[in-house]
């Protein structure tokens, strides 16, 4: 069933580590007081300007396939061609918070305000990747990430871990996103910018667990995989 | 102490609000405007741009500096200007066609500055032609792409192409970066190098130029 959501912007705001992981600030420093300044008046901007939406729609295995072989173009061997094999439900997703918090990045950039222009770029950022998370909790009908029976929700999305972001476009033409304001560019680029897409799968927390030994692995200088792979050990 | 010592001092501290006004300062006291920028701005800048490589500071450091170093470059601009005094280098700078990020360019944008370039910034969505339009029209040496999705890294290609076809390569060379490109793609489309992040990017450069770019 389509679903479509919206948030207000506190309830997706992210954790201020990883705002500051993707600043390159690591969890162990100490945290100097412009940083912390920063990082507040940053979250504040954010909290002015997102308008964090999505839409939601569950799918069949056999038609996930067909919106998963897109073009063509994904790597031989994919991750996610294994995860699928135990997922227990399916659900194409776009969500994004917002083309206003994308212009108040580019206006702090123009007025050389580039600190608070790229802190507010990595809220944006982390709020976004948040969506798929309260998304997941959603479509288990829990307040959490982990539904019972120890059942887990990751997300999936084109242009990672093999599947190539051309498959955007098979995944725009079964979702449909347009009603929440989301488009996709001739280059398979979301528009606006902070918005994330993919499949969302539900299952047992193992289905999810891989060793990053693919052949694209060793590009993948981010590597987004090992952090969501540790979040399921967490309750 | 000496201003410009002070300028630099203000800039590794990250007190970019005093920038603006010690190179006021140091006009008003009659320093030439090439020594406030050199020994002043860019040697803070540099100390910035080293503790940044050592991981002594982080990227919000080096960008609240950045901040204090542009204030100060403004007021310097136009003095530079008069004087014919030439900069470290210019480059032109974009995110190629069909890209709209523009947060990696922009910040390779800030630390080239603070590195005395003259930097010409393109802006996102850059057919290749305009690059290497804006390279002959502005005598830049030094193009630098940005791409962050693998759909528009081939535009790359075929701005290195139209270097070569229009008899430019030496003359003017080729700089890639973004999150999905790597040196061997750089070496694959034969762009002259890599820049794996803004940091970097300024450092090769810097090599391109000295090289006679």
């Amino acid at each position: 069933m389509r679903q479509r959501f919206a948030w207000t912007a506190a309830e997706s705001l992210p954790l201020r580590a990883e705002v500051l992981r993707l600043q390159g600030v690591p969890v162990e420093a100490d945290l100097s007081p412009r940083i912390g300044a920063l990082l507040e008046a940053a979250l504040a901007a954010y909290l002015e300007t997102a308008q964090p939406r999505a839409v939601f729609g569950g799918i069949s295995r056999e038609e996930f396939r067909s919106v998963y072989r897109g073009e063509g173009r994904n790597a031989p061997e994919t991750p996610l061609e294994t995860v699928l094999a135990g997922a227990e439900q399916l659900a194409l997703f776009v969500a994004t918070v917002g083309g206003v918090v994308t212009t108040r990045i580019r206006g702090l950039f123009g007025r050389n305000e580039p600190a608070l222009g790229a802190m507010l770029d990595s809220v944006a950022s982390a709020a976004a990747d948040r969506l798929t998370v309260l998304l997941g909790a959603r479509s288990l009908g829990t307040e959490g990430a982990a539904g019972a029976n120890g059942t887990r929700v990751l997300a999936y999305s084109p242009g990672y871990c093999g599947w190539h972001v051309s498959g955007q476009r098979a995944l725009f033409a079964s979702l449909e996103p347009g009603e929440i304001g989301v488009s996709l560019n001739s280059s398979c680029l979301m528009e606006p910018l902070k918005s994330v897409s993919g499949v969302l799968v539900a299952g047992p927390a193992g289905i999810h667990s891989f060793a990053p030994a693919y052949p694209f692995c060793p590009e993948c200088r981010d590597k987004p995989c090992r952090a969501r792979i540790a979040s399921l050990s967490q309750s | 102490m000496d201003i410009l010592k002070e300028i630099a001092e203000s800039l590794e501290r990250g007190e970019d609000d005093r920038v603006a006004g010690l190179v006021r300062q140091a006009l008003e006291e009659r320093c030439a405007p090439l020594d406030i920028l050199n020994r002043g701005l860019i040697a803070g800048m540099d100390v910035v741009g080293e503790q940044f490589r050592k991981r002594e500071i982080f990227l919000p450091d080096v960008l609240i500096a950045a901040r204090g170093m542009n204030a100060g470059l403004d007021l310097l601009k136009p003095l530079l200007a008069q004087e014919g005094v030439p900069s470290s280098g210019r480059i032109v700078l974009g995110s190629v066609r069909g890209d709209l990020h523009d947060i990696g360019k922009n910040l390779v944008a800030i630390m080239l500055k603070g590195a005395g370039f003259d930097v010409l910034d393109l802006g996102t969505d850059v057919p290749a032609q305009r690059f290497v339009d804006a390279a002959q029209e502005h005598g830049a040496t030094v193009i630098g792409l940005s791409a962050l999705l693998t759909t528009t890294m081939p535009v790359m290609k075929e701005v290195v192409d139209l270097v070569r076809a229009r008899g430019l390569t030496g003359r003017v060379k080729v700089i890639v970066g973004g999150a999905p490109v790597s040196e061997v793609w750089a070496r694959e489309i034969g762009a002259d190098a890599h820049g794996y992040d803004a940091a970097n990017a300024v450092e090769r450069v810097r090599a391109l130029v000295a090289a006679g770019a």
